[in-house]
């Protein structure tokens, strides 16, 4: 079986944002940029099944810049064996993410594609379920257990309450949520031969897909900031607080 | 020009989600006139149908009751919203695990971008919405034909239950022979939900153990709170994740917000920040969940948390 696993460039985690200042969006110029953390837990889990003989071949794919091709290739180090590079300098909508993706489903044929559940920049949620549906094909969404089983796969997701575990036929969509798996670190030699592994690189129009979308982003703009209060020195005073200033018990 | 509401629900209930996304499908309604139309879904869902029937500014409930749409299974009631759609300019859901499930397929199915988690309406068409885990907030103009739009609860007021829509009954049914429901294992709990508390207390990595996070039960009995937990407890497997407030979890906003052993990563604060009151117990002075809280207590948990619990 081939697994498909898409894969996002996006802002490192640890970086504290900045808006522009004309509001126009967030200023990512010399910004530490790195794999979407939910992504590096997709190719985990896509390489996992691999090690455990489920899957034959891994292939990963990202939209995006041409910068992107370094996450690939982070992607390849971790154990993916191929990766196909959809360069674009538009911003990339998750409908036209999952257009573009079902069409590298539909010639690849591969038996599960994995995507993490959301993006930590647009925090949008979105691009597995699209791409289930315009693949008619079924979805398991924030998975935190995926086990295949013959011509079906079980997904448990965590849902509000607790976990819901589903049988899906295959092929099949599955997102990640944080406790699938805890995604390795690419070691130096992978790192190395991953330079050497099979990356072909597309654009949208060879797709036939439209990157345009009919949301604009009119302004962006920082949140109110919250002020920092003060420090009490005992349980006593900070009943004495609760009770009497903010009133809350 | 009307506005349907795809009703949430929690063990064939309805969740008190859904109040607030009506109170958003109001402000819609504000500028478009119109209905607003709650669609319940399920098997065996007549009590969720009722309470629904109750929200505010609801004009009539639509009740799909069948077994092909039970345990809320994303292809099925994707494909009944799909049938359904055509009467409206805009759908809206819970940001809930079954709204951001479900409706993504309704937007792709019918070629249209997706508005995820809208924190304010602007008018029709323009939303506000936090991105990089609310450390912008985006207005965004949709230019669809169809809106698809995910409501956060904590932006919206939840409409008050006196009202006494008509209930009309949904004759669609779809098929589904890709995915069916194995098993549920759902947390049972006398406290309140998480994102529907008044007060909330929350654990971090600071708590050091599972078993630790029971000295949070007794403050949680005392102010009927619900109890959290930041994601690097959850990472640490102290807790589940079902528990997790932030980015990639509950968004909560109670009027009383307890942070214990919680260090405040931008990740976990873009979970709680809109609370009305914050108080940190943190033994690092330095810990930049003091920067957003209103009282802050420098202190071992271990001593703190038994005191209050019997102070309170």
């Amino acid at each position: 079986m081939k697994i498909l696993v898409a894969v996002k460039r996006v802002i490192d985690y640890n970086v504290k944002i900045r808006v522009k200042a004309d509001y126009s969006d967030v200023d990512l110029s010399n910004v530490k940029m790195a794999m979407n953390p939910f992504c590096e837990i997709a190719v985990e889990e896509a390489v996992r099944l691999k090690e455990k003989g489920v899957a034959t071949e891994v292939v990963a794919v990202s939209v995006g810049p041409k910068a992107a091709q370094e996450q690939l290739r982070t992607a390849l180090a971790l154990g993916a064996d191929r990766a196909i590079h959809i360069e674009t300098n538009e911003r990339a909508e998750s409908l036209a993410v999952a257009k573009l993706l079902a069409k590298v489903v539909d010639e690849e044929h591969p038996g599960l594609v994995i995507l993490g559940k959301q993006a930590i920049d647009t925090d949008n949620n979105q691009t597995g379920q699209m791409l289930a549906a315009l693949t008619n094909l079924p979805q398991g969404t924030f998975a935190s257990e995926v086990t295949v089983d013959g011509d079906k796969v079980n997904v448990t997701r965590e849902i509000d309450g607790g976990l819901q575990t589903i049988a899906l036929t295959l092929p099949a969509i599955v997102t990640t949520d944080l406790r699938l798996n805890e995604p390795r670190y690419a070691k130096l030699p992978d790192i190395m031969k991953a330079k050497k592994k099979p990356m072909s690189v597309k654009t949208p129009a060879d797709y036939g897909v439209e990157m345009a979308s009919k949301v604009s982003l009119l302004k962006v703009e920082s949140p109110t900031e919250r002020k920092g209060g003060i420090k009490v020195a005992s349980v006593d005073e900070l009943i004495d607080k609760l009770k009497n200033e903010a009133k809350v018990l | 020009m009307s506005i349907l509401v795809l009703a949430d629900l929690h063990e064939d209930q309805l969740t008190g989600a859904t109040a607030h996304v009506v109170a958003a499908a109001q402000l819609i309604q504000n500028n478009t006139g119109g209905n607003i139309d709650v669609l319940v879904a399920g098997e065996g869902i007549q009590a969720a149908a009722e309470a629904a029937a109750k929200l505010d500014g609801v004009t009539k409930v639509r009740l799909a009751d069948n077994a092909v749409y039970a345990n809320q299974l994303a292809e099925p009631l994707g494909a009944l919203l799909v049938e359904l759609a055509n009467d409206y300019t805009h759908v809206l859901a819970s940001t809930t695990t079954t709204g951001k499930n479900v409706l993504p397929r309704l937007a792709a199915l019918k070629d249209v971008s997706q508005l995820s988690d809208i924190i304010a309406v602007d008018s029709a068409d323009t939303f506000k919405r936090p991105i990089y885990a609310g450390n912008a907030i985006a207005t965004v103009k949709s230019g669809d034909a169809l809106k698809v739009i995910t409501v956060r609860s904590t932006g919206f007021e939840a409409v008050g239950a006196n009202g006494s829509a008509s209930v009309e009954t949904v004759d669609t049914v779809v098929g589904n022979r890709q995915s069916s429901f194995v098993k549920a294992e759902l947390a049972q709990s006398d406290r309140p939900e998480l994102s529907a508390a008044k007060v909330v207390i929350s654990g971090g990595r600071g708590m050091g153990s599972g078993e630790n996070f029971k000295l949070l039960n007794g403050i949680a009995d005392k102010l009927g709170a619900a109890i959290g937990a930041s994601r690097a407890a959850v990472d640490a497997g102290f807790v589940p994740n079902d528990m997790q407030v932030g980015q990639t979890g509950k968004i909560v906003a109670p009027d009383l917000y307890i942070a214990v052993g919680i260090s405040g990563a931008i990740q976990h604060l873009a979970g709680m920040k809109d609370s009305k009151v914050i108080v940190a117990v943190n033994k690092d002075d330095e810990a930049p969940i003091f920067q957003v809280a209103d009282y802050g207590l420098v202190g071992d948990l271990f001593e703190i948390l038994p005191e209050l619990e019997l102070r309170l």
